[in-house]
């Protein structure tokens, strides 16, 4: 079975961002990297690749040429494979359009368990993967604290504003991870090397048998019309304490700010 | 006549919680508010919608609800948006939230912004403002399609009472999946606690690795103050405190008007998560921490010695 890990090429969460013309967010930024967040997804699919009888992982994203570099750290973690999806009419595409790309990868690839990570970093909805599952016609187990697979049957224990449930589902499906799920590797030299050997291949548009007005800045149902940069929060009074010394100064503060 | 604008009631609702009153009071902006209740409600919660201005309460029933995780949810929602014929649909930001609304926009074909602080009518276009890049910047969309989704982040505003009296209509939604679909097998709802909610509270006070794992000060201070309890990432993942009171980016977002930062650093994901509050005060004893560049008051000290003192002063 191919286990497929999403992966997004995002700007780092330090670096100044910069916006496209169409007022989307930079892609390419002075740092820009595999997804943090993805991170987690793809050291949960290379666990559950060891887990599960002859079982390959694939790393796949959607993103300029560049994105290539946010493979080729999923592939140092230890992916057996990446494909990036990559084609100008993509740009600007809203969740409905990365999905629709994603999802006609998948279905290419003959993906059999997708994970993914929590949300992107940089966008951050956290819903690619319920449209994802939605698509597909995949049962979702998503935002997932910790996943197993077992008998071709996949459960995940999940957090979420309403408490803590247990879920399960038959293989083919979609997950997500969150962020305790457990710390991602770190490649190793040999890793590093190893991964050199490694291939990237790139599939467009046409190659997916995806309509191009299906996706793009043209399909999205959502337009931007500003980004205006926030005040900087100005820093205050900075006091050191001695034996005590600041506490007046506290309670005052808190006095004023609760009023 | 104004549009309907459909608010789905928040999860576990036994009463009303601030962030349903905020949204209803949203909604009462964009149109006439109709409270969608996915279950269950007591009688003394529609009471309270209709306080808030929901001038429809759908009372849905669904046998599928609690074995479904997500989808049931979101299909009945986008069943009652279609039945009240709304041009807006509005759910609390989460985890859950974020995820019914993207997929009740899927089902209706509907734009969708995530996260929103503030939503108004331009000219028949629906246009919010939402708070990106760890608070840098404020980026305002219009939404193209004839109905838009918006998930709205709680304490963004001011819940006003606005009394009707709500009528109230009883549903019932089947959830028939024609896929195979994930399956709940235990649930557990959130412990209940006497503090206020994390992401309504006015006061927040989040203690981090600095605590050493002693939250007895931070949770003086917060009950002191009247508020909620957090705790950075680095406190979750030392076992500090359960995630569901983690502050930052992948945790939750908190906008109150007090923030106290104890023993945290202030790492780029924590301030994501608290850089919206009105005034910020924090304890640390690193003179290098960057929460102290952030801080409207920065105490460099021992919080050990100066959280028990600050309490006692507030008796």
């Amino acid at each position: 079975m191919r286990i497929i890990a999403l992966v997004k090429y995002v700007p780092d969460s330090g670096d100044e961002v910069g916006f496209e013309a169409d007022l989307s967010l930079g892609r390419v930024g002075p740092s820009s990297r595999l997804s943090e967040l993805d991170e987690y997804a793809v050291e949960q699919a290379l666990r559950l690749r060891t887990e599960l009888a002859g079982a390959t992982l694939t790393v796949l994203s959607v993103g300029p040429a560049e994105a290539e570099s946010a493979l080729r750290k999923a592939l140092q973690m230890g992916a057996d494979d990446a494909v990036l999806v990559t084609d100008e009419a993509i740009a600007g595409s809203d969740v409905f359009g990365t999905a629709t790309v994603l999802s006609a990868a998948i279905r290419s690839l003959e993906g059999g368990l997708v994970v993914a990570g929590m949300s992107s970093t940089d966008a951050g909805l956290g819903v690619v993967p319920a449209l994802l599952a939605d698509s597909l016609c995949w049962p979702l187990l998503s935002q997932a604290a910790a996943v197993s697979v077992e008998a071709g049957l996949a459960k995940i224990a999940r957090v979420d504003e309403t408490g803590s449930r247990v879920v399960e589902a038959a293989l083919p499906a979609v997950v997500s991870v969150t962020d305790q799920s457990g710390e991602p590797r770190y490649p190793s030299f040999k890793d590093v090397l190893a991964a050199k050997k490694k291939s990237v291949a790139t599939l467009t548009l046409a190659d997916l048998g995806v309509d191009a007005s299906a996706v793009g800045v043209g399909s999205a149902r959502v337009e931007v019309l500003a980004v205006g940069r926030n005040p900087d929060r100005a820093a205050g009074r900075v006091i050191v304490d001695v034996d005590g010394s600041s506490v007046d100064e506290i309670v005052d503060f808190l006095a004023a700010a609760t009023k | 006549m104004s549009e309907n604008v459909v608010v789905l009631v928040g999860a576990n609702a036994e009463v009303l919680d601030a962030s349903t009153a905020e949204l209803l009071t949203l909604a009462g902006q964009l149109g006439r508010p109709v409270a969608v209740v996915a279950g269950e409600a007591p009688q003394a919660l529609v009471a309270e919608l209709g306080r808030f201005g929901a001038a429809e309460v759908h009372l849905v029933s669904c046998p599928q609800l609690s074995d479904s995780l997500v989808l049931a949810k979101a299909a009945l929602l986008a069943d009652r948006a279609v039945a009240a014929h709304a041009k807006v649909i509005l759910v609390a930001s989460g985890l859950e939230g974020n995820e019914v609304a993207g997929l009740v926009a899927a089902k209706l074909s509907a734009g969708l912004i995530t996260d929103v602080v503030t939503a108004r009518f331009e000219t028949a276009e629906l246009v919010a403002d939402k708070v990106v890049w760890a608070g840098k910047y404020t980026v305002t969309a219009k939404v193209l399609t004839e109905v838009a989704v918006l998930t709205v982040k709680p304490n963004s505003c001011v819940p006003l009472i606005a009394e009707v009296e709500a009528e109230v209509r009883q549903a019932r939604f089947d959830f028939e999946p024609v896929a195979p679909v994930a399956r709940v097998i235990s649930a557990e709802p959130t412990a209940a606690t006497k503090r206020p909610k994390l992401v309504e509270a006015n006061v927040v006070v989040s203690g981090g690795r600095g605590t050493d794992g002693d939250f007895a000060p931070v949770e003086a201070l917060a009950d002191a103050l009247g508020g909620a309890v957090g705790g950075s990432r680095a406190a979750v993942d030392a076992g500090y405190v359960p995630q569901t009171l983690q502050v930052g980016q992948t945790g939750k977002s908190v906008s109150p008007d007090l923030y106290v930062a104890l023993g945290i650093s202030g790492a780029i994901q924590h301030i994501a998560g608290m850089r919206t509050a009105r005034r910020i005060l924090a304890v640390n004893s690193d003179p290098e921490a960057p929460i102290h560049r952030l801080a409207d008051l920065s105490v460099v000290g021992d919080l050990k010695t100066i959280v028990p003192a600050v309490v006692a002063r507030l008796g």
